[in-house]
């Protein structure tokens, strides 16, 4: 097993330096550094879930599902796939813990904190803005809380959940950041208001 | 506009959240095989109207590959299923036949049932 250790010499920037552009009918809010860890392997073992709520501290989402509290959560990304958020300081802590507990296991934990960027969009217009921009039916009645979707954002992939329900978090690629930052000013313009959802 | 649903993380997607991977359940000729098989394993693909056997990658999203069996005429998609099987499964087969019943079955790679 590799550990991926990660350089101290500077500062931490996220992609965007925490831009904010609140002029539409959404907030937009590129969030500061954020710790990801990747952790792969059979998700119906018992010592990969025990790692992953033990270093969040939240419950094991199911299926297509994300718990959160603040910048600690577990995000289902796929059958063998889950995504560890924790604060960003946290990480080499974390990942070590995880190394460490998963043994011989055959499993994989990387630290993903720098390929990827935050997002938040707040507001009364949130699911509006979103739905301009994914093929997902984000109706309060087909995408509810607690709910986790990957899909695409326009022509990148991205993920998503509702934190409530005028608040969505957004991860996508690092290198897609400021490309997803025009995309939801675009979608949140003033006066683009749909009324639909 | 297709809709698939992948069977690895039960998502129902349009299509450009897919990737089409062309025919599904090729026997493959390799090395030691005659010419001909490798010709026809390489570029000899089915084009049928109607009943067809994909597989589908899930790109955007769990990134897993998946078979799909859907009518090239009317779009109708019978059924998705697991991408670790050489012949389609039993439930999808009736699912087809009960819509298609003058359907006949080919196996894959040429040949019918």
């Amino acid at each position: 097993m590799i550990l991926m250790g990660r350089s101290r010499m500077s500062e931490a920037v996220s992609a965007l330096d925490g831009l904010v552009w609140d002029q539409g009918i959404a907030r937009i809010e590129e969030v500061g550094p954020q710790g990801m860890i990747t952790l792969r392997g059979d998700l119906g073992s018992g010592t990969i879930k025990d790692l992953a709520t033990g270093v969040t501290s939240v419950d094991m989402p199911g299926q297509s599902e994300a718990n959160c509290v603040a910048d600690r959560g577990i995000c289902w990304m796929s059958p063998d796939e889950l995504l560890i958020l924790c604060s960003y300081e946290d990480v080499a802590m974390n990942l070590q813990r995880i190394q460490k507990g998963l043994g011989d296991a055959h499993a994989l934990a990387v630290d993903v904190s720098e390929a990827r960027a935050t997002f938040r969009i707040s507001g009364d217009h949130v699911r509006e803005v979103l739905a301009k921009l994914v093929p997902v039916d984000l109706s309060t009645e087909a995408f509810k809380d607690g709910m986790f979707r990957r899909t695409r954002m326009a022509q990148v992939p991205a993920a998503f959940w509702m934190c409530n329900d005028h608040m969505v978090q957004i991860v996508c690629f690092r290198s897609h950041a400021q490309y997803v930052f025009d995309l939801l000013k675009t979608a949140a313009a003033p006066g683009s208001e749909v009324n639909l959802l | 506009m297709l809709m698939l649903t992948c069977p690895c993380c039960g998502v129902t997607g349009e299509e450009t959240e897919f990737t089409n991977g062309g025919e599904a359940h090729l026997k493959r000729y390799g090395p030691g095989t005659s010419d001909l098989d490798f010709e026809a394993y390489l570029f000899l693909r089915d084009n049928p109207k109607g009943v067809h056997f994909e597989r589908w990658r899930h790109t955007y999203g769990c990134g897993k590959w998946f078979h799909v069996a859907r009518c090239t005429m009317t779009l109708e998609i019978f059924g998705t299923y697991e991408a670790h099987v050489t012949t389609p499964p039993q439930e999808i087969l009736a699912k087809i036949k009960s819509r298609r019943p003058d359907w006949i079955a080919r196996i894959p790679g040429g040949g019918s049932e």
